[in-house]
């Protein structure tokens, strides 16, 4: 359970960016540091519901997996799907290095 | 006749008797767009050139009386969170300014395959993360009624071209209260169908389990004729229900006298707006009246609804959006000299704040030693919260709620507090967890501005609620008033 009190500390923001690869200025991130806490805070609110004889929901929705026949058909053409990449050479869509030397 | 507030049907029989034509219809709505866009700002895109060509097609179709719908020849708009094939497509980002997507979405497939005429795709919250569409990146959304105050979100833009007599009809996307709030706040009709009676393929997703595509009108009638066409089984959409679409209009005309009006008493507490409250208990009178037996229920978790809903929201949202990393599509950032700076600069630059605070919290909330007592307790109560629902039918046949305990509040009330933003939806989020459909309508004013009432209905029930909200409107007027413009 979740401790009393602000959880987030501007540090901590930063290292979740970084795993959601998103770039944060320190100030965006001393900015969201109490905005985010207050939201973590009204979420304590759950922990008074007893739930230990509740299943979570996504093992009862009772959706069943729904398939289509297999036939082949037209997809998208080449074209069309590099039709929005932003730095392309040809057919080839290029990004930076991804293997440092 | 003011042709661009003609309901759906009226302009139907119009073009079939041909007193009107397509293009004239399609002509009035690009007009009252060029009069009144540049204070409302509702479209984010309009491709005039394609719908009077589009229109000129129906009007063909028209006059050679072939594949005749209800909608051929109707003149409508899309939230840009709704994929169109060779239309920029933005989910009002910086992230997809540029974006022409090379596929359709099935709903807007099946309305141009009706005939209907798409002028263009309406503003929103980016990504569909707001109540207000004042995080759309490009410009916020103004109210019809007060250009001062919000339109609601997140699909703002398109509940103000309806009620702007812009469109004819709209497809917004609700996740938790996403049409229902703007058609609120702008006095027009908003359905949530149940999850999965519309195919979500070519929605931009934001939380997979609630995300549903439904339609914006001025009359319950309007939004039955559009469920109609957009429902019903895809091959590209595995969670779209395969149950037979039933004739929606057939139920319209069903009398009302008996059923059960179901009152939850945790969603009529203190809170309220006092002028909202007497529009809401006016609206009860009415049901009586129409001979209904109206009686309280009890919907226990309601208070949960809110915290279960963003928590889901937030784990979900952050990884259906790890998809934007500005390789195969979106602007990308130019000066990264790594991989790694590339998806960190791109997302950076290309994500408002209010979507990296939601996926900061989803990964946060997904984290190890956090899972279980955010996103399994969630899921957990969300378990309790479909149950409730499940309890209160047996009991009653459709529920009545507000759809807000405000009016439209005013442009820059809430955007620096985004918990005080999250509860505008305090009464419009336990449905999406529970998948149940819900309708939005109008039901008067206070202090000038709309209110709404939404009714509840359990899954698979659109007709139930069709049928409700048309007996509703054929004894008021409330959908017949447009705003000053």
């Amino acid at each position: 359970m979740p401790e009393k009190g602000p959880l987030l500390t501007p540090e901590l923001v930063q290292h979740i960016a970084s795993l959601v690869q998103i770039g944060l200025s320190e100030a965006e991130a001393e900015a969201f540091v109490p905005q985010l806490n207050a939201i973590l805070e009204y979420f304590n609110l759950l922990q008074e519901v007893d739930t230990t004889q509740v299943l979570p929901a996504f093992l009862l929705s009772g959706l069943r997996n729904i398939f289509r026949p297999d036939q082949p058909e037209l997809g998208l053409t080449r074209q069309a799907f590099l039709s929005n990449v932003p730095q392309r050479q040809g057919e080839y869509v290029c990004v930076p290095i991804v293997l440092e030397e | 006749m003011d042709l661009p507030y003609l309901n759906i049907s009226q302009a139907q029989a119009l073009l079939r008797s041909r007193q009107i034509s397509s293009l004239e219809l399609t002509q009035a709505v690009l007009d009252r767009i060029h009069r009144l866009d540049p204070v409302l700002r509702a479209w984010l895109t309009v491709d005039e050139k394609a719908a009077l060509e589009q229109a000129r097609r129906a009007d063909e179709r028209l006059q050679r009386g072939e594949r005749l719908t209800p909608l051929t020849g109707i003149p409508f708009g899309v939230k840009d969170s709704i994929i169109t094939q060779g239309m920029r497509t933005t989910c009002a980002s910086r992230l997809l300014e540029n974006y022409i997507p090379p596929y359709q979405s099935t709903a807007v497939e099946r309305l141009l395959e009706a005939g209907a005429v798409l002028i263009g795709k309406h503003n929103l919250d980016e990504f569909s993360m707001g109540s207000s569409t004042e995080n759309s990146a490009f410009f916020p959304t103004r109210n019809p009624w007060d250009p001062q105050r919000v339109p609601g979100g997140s699909s703002g833009g398109s509940a103000v071209a309806v009620a702007a007599g812009q469109c004819f009809f709209a497809l917004g996307g609700d996740t938790g209260g996403s049409i229902r709030l703007p058609a609120a706040f702008c006095n027009v009709v908003g359905l949530k169908p149940t999850y999965g009676r519309v195919s979500r393929y070519g929605l931009i997703a934001l939380a997979s389990s609630f995300d549903t595509i439904g339609p914006l009108t001025r009359t319950v009638e309007d939004a039955a004729l559009v469920l109609q066409v957009i429902a019903g089984p895809d091959g590209r959409d595995s969670t779209a229900l395969p149950d037979p679409v039933p004739d929606y209009r057939a139920a319209l005309d069903r009398p009302v006298k008996g059923l059960r009006l179901g009152l939850p008493r945790e969603y009529f507490v203190s809170g309220m707006e006092a002028g909202v409250e007497a529009a809401l208990r006016e609206a009860i009178r009415r049901f009586e009246a129409l001979g209904m037996e109206v009686c309280e229920v009890s919907l226990p978790h309601t208070p949960y609804a809110l915290a279960v809903y963003y928590l889901i929201l937030f784990a979900e949202a952050s990884a259906n959006l790890a998809r934007f990393d500005g390789v195969r599509f979106g602007v990308a950032a130019e000066e990264a000299q790594t991989i790694a700076d590339l998806y960190l600069q791109t997302r950076q630059k290309g994500f408002g704040a209010e979507v990296k605070r939601r996926i900061l919290l989803g990964a946060f909330t997904l984290s190890a030693g956090y899972y279980d007592a955010y996103y399994l307790k969630a899921q957990r109560v969300r378990t309790l919260l479909r149950q409730d629902f499940e309890r209160a039918f047996e009991e009653c046949d459709v529920l009545l709620t507000p759809v807000s305990p405000s009016v439209a509040f005013r442009l820059g009330e809430k955007i620096a507090d985004p918990l005080a933003m999250y509860l505008s939806d305090i009464y419009l989020v336990a449905v999406n967890p529970a998948g149940v459909p819900a309708l939005a309508l109008p039901c008067g004013f206070a202090d000038g501005l709309p209110v709404g009432m939404q009714l509840i209905g359990r899954h698979g029930a659109e007709s139930l609620l069709f049928q409700v909200g048309h007996a509703y409107q054929q004894v008021t007027e409330w959908h017949h008033m447009y705003p000053p413009l």
